[in-house]
């Protein structure tokens, strides 16, 4: 569950309510009942604590250490290197700095093309779907929602299957006389490519002059290569796994539209893409917000489907931070360095979150709308998505 | 049930036609790997690197669902049923886990007036948070100083409790009447008893929805498992399934048993979604995404 969209109702009634209350009840009864309250919450506070708090803090000094994984590093034996593992990663010239820079290049034209993709693809459907007239409408919906629930490993077992090189897909694309790439094997940069196609640019020495200059280690041609070909199916499963969770958030949030709104501009004779552009755009307008900050806090933490379509090959094109802390740890048995980039994406990350916090508390008057209509993370949308139709 | 008209006009009818053959297309692309996933795993291996389109295998067998149960006849077998056996007994131990505590922290998040309860709500406002894939080397640095590492607490202790569901649960009980409780404590009832024969009865369907995203979380769940354990007999459906896939990168080698192993780790949920669809609804709108 990565970040929570749709909060912003905290205790603002509750507390108020309970005082009045409680102030009759005896004090007996209240500290009796502040007992239990303690208890209650005991398992959660000792879960978090211990799994989410207490690592956070222990990663935190082991990022600071050398430290392979065997001895004990919260003794006075620890190799202690200050902060080195930061230093090989943004500032000091090396493999260390050239993977992550990869990495981030990889993850950022991973964002850049998945966010878009899955937010108007999962519009697209609900405002399809949502359709009032149409048949079927409910198998649709749970035709798309669901490879939404089904594992990661399991669909890029399948994608892995469709994307062979003789495999399905690049089966169909030659019904069409298009000769599909060798997807997994495939590191070239689809910007070079396309260039390259079109005659712009030398496909033997992509980028040209760029390739002399770069920064954090990398070359220029290099950032600007666009995702690798490999990467591309990596962006093409996320957004069909993503869209139909997506869908039913603006599901639920076209539902919320209060039909008033719709018969009055009815009345005034828009038509059909007036109607979406000056009625149901701007309504829908805070749940866009939240789809797209759900879907970069989401995209920045792509692992799953790394681990499974080849671990950053080729040629490191599908690497990820994500995979990279992983595998620096747990293959290359280097703790601190992989626990060090963890907390580089956290860095990335955290204000996403943040950003979508505090957005969504600044809109006051069209945040409340949007409760109203979604509000209920247990509130059904008005109509229960079933197969039923 | 809201109007079920139309504010504008139906479309003209060609447009609708073209729309829904338009339609019809799109979902083809979201079923078909699904159709072809069930094909091949009915496949030779020979037929499946040949034919990876067609959806009726010429000779159809089930030698990769034998293989998987462990009749292969004499072929060396995946340990699939092992892999099924840690995925339902850690699902079901942090499903329980999860509906329980996520209910009563909720509860007291929600009613039991106690000192450090706001505190305690932004402490589990960061929890949700926190980027999951953060937590990989962390996670492991703790379980390996517990001495939990690559055991069954290990795998399960840490999912025991889960922030979002917290967070349904403490928004459920907000919306429930109080006049109930006080009626209750009236008479007498201690905090336990009316949490638990007054609370929890009214609470049926928030509680599914739990039960339904607990146990899709943990069956599906992967990176917790793969940086908590190390030795296979620990291995779950997507542990065993992903080191399977990801260590065998012999080209088109066995896809028909990956591609079966695979199937059947997605019938549970599956089956759940078909039955409980509208929990998972609700779940996603609340706001948690699986990426």
């Amino acid at each position: 569950m990565a970040g929570s969209g749709l909060l912003g109702t905290p205790a603002a009634a509750g507390p108020r309510r309970s005082a009045a209350v409680t102030r009759r009840r005896p004090v007996r009864d209240r500290i009796r009942q502040g007992a239990w309250g303690w208890l209650f919450v005991t398992p959660m506070v000792l879960v978090l604590g211990l799994f989410m708090a207490l690592p956070i803090l222990m990663a935190l000094w082991v990022s600071l250490l050398h430290w392979d994984g065997q001895s004990n590093p919260f003794t006075g034996h620890a190799d202690f290197v200050g902060l080195g593992n930061y230093r090989d990663l943004i500032s000091s010239d090396g493999l260390s700095r050239t993977l992550f820079a990869t990495s981030l290049r990889n993850t950022a034209y991973y964002v850049l093309l998945t966010v878009p993709a899955q937010t108007v693809l999962a519009l697209g459907l609900a405002i399809v779907v949502n359709q009032r007239m149409m048949r079927g409408r409910g198998v649709a919906r749970t035709v798309f929602y669901f490879p939404s629930v089904t594992s990661s490993i399991a669909v890029s077992t399948v994608f892995l299957f469709l994307f062979q090189g003789s495999g399905s897909v690049n089966r169909m694309l030659s019904w069409i006389g298009v000769k599909g790439p060798n997807w997994f094997a495939d590191p070239r940069g689809v910007v070079w490519l396309v260039l390259g196609d079109l005659g712009f640019t030398d496909p033997d020495h992509p980028g040209g002059p760029l390739a002399r200059h770069g920064v954090l280690g990398l070359s220029w041609a290099d950032w600007f290569s666009g995702p690798s070909v490999a990467m591309c199916t990596l962006i093409l499963l996320s957004v069909w796994t993503t869209s139909g969770t997506f869908m039913l958030i603006f599901l639920a949030a076209l539902q919320g539209i209060p039909r008033s709104l719709e018969e009055a501009a009815a009345l005034d004779g828009v038509n059909r893409r007036q109607l979406l552009r000056h009625v149901t755009l701007p309504a829908l307008r805070p749940v866009v917000f939240l789809v797209l900050t759900l879907g970069l806090i989401a995209t920045w933490q792509v692992f799953d489907q790394v681990y499974v379509m080849g671990k950053g090959a080729p040629g490191n094109t599908t690497l990820t931070p994500a995979y990279l802390s992983y595998s620096s740890g747990f293959d290359n048995a280097d703790y601190g360095h992989g626990a060090a980039i963890a907390f580089v994406l956290l860095a990335i990350i955290l204000p996403l979150a943040g950003l979508q916090r505090w957005v969504l508390r600044e809109r006051g008057g069209r945040g409340r709308r949007l409760r109203r209509g979604g509000r209920g993370p247990l509130r059904a949308p008005r109509e229960e998505v079933g197969a039923r139709g | 049930m809201a109007d079920e008209r139309p504010v504008l006009g139906r479309f003209p009818r060609p447009a609708r036609i073209a729309g829904r053959l338009a339609l019809c297309a799109f979902a083809l692309l979201y079923v078909l790997p699904f159709l072809i996933q069930l094909a091949t795993s009915l496949k030779t291996d020979p037929d499946a690197a040949a034919h990876p389109m067609t959806l009726f295998p010429g000779n159809p067998t089930v030698a990769a669902y034998r293989r998987l149960f462990g009749a292969g006849g004499g072929v060396e077998s995946v340990p699939f049923l092992r892999w099924l056996g840690n995925s339902a007994f850690v699902t079901v131990a942090v499903t329980s886990g999860r509906v329980l505590f996520d209910s009563m922290a909720g509860y007291a998040l929600a009613r039991l007036p106690f000192a450090g309860r706001r505190t305690l709500f932004v402490f589990l406002l960061s929890a949700m948070s926190v980027p999951p894939v953060v937590l990989l080397i962390p996670k492991f640095l703790v379980l390996k100083s517990f001495g939990m590492f690559d055991s069954y607490s290990g795998m399960i202790t840490p999912l025991l409790v889960d922030a979002g569901g917290v967070f349904i649960m403490k928004q459920f009980f907000e919306s429930l009447p109080r006049e109930i409780e006080e009626a209750a404590r009236i008479d007498g009832a201690g905090v336990p008893r009316i949490f638990w024969s007054v609370v929890l009865p009214m609470s049926k369907a928030p509680l599914i929805t739990l039960t339904v995203l607990s146990f899709q979380g943990s069956w599906n769940e992967f990176t917790h498992f793969l940086v908590s354990t190390q030795s296979s007999r620990y291995d779950t459906l997507t542990t065993g399934l992903a080191h399977f896939v990801s260590g065998g990168l012999g080209g088109g080698t066995q896809y028909p048993l990956k591609l079966a192993a695979a199937l059947l780790s997605t019938l549970p949920v599956a089956a759940l979604f078909f039955c409980f669809q509208r929990y998972f609804v609700r779940g996603s709108n609340a706001g948690s995404v699986k990426e």
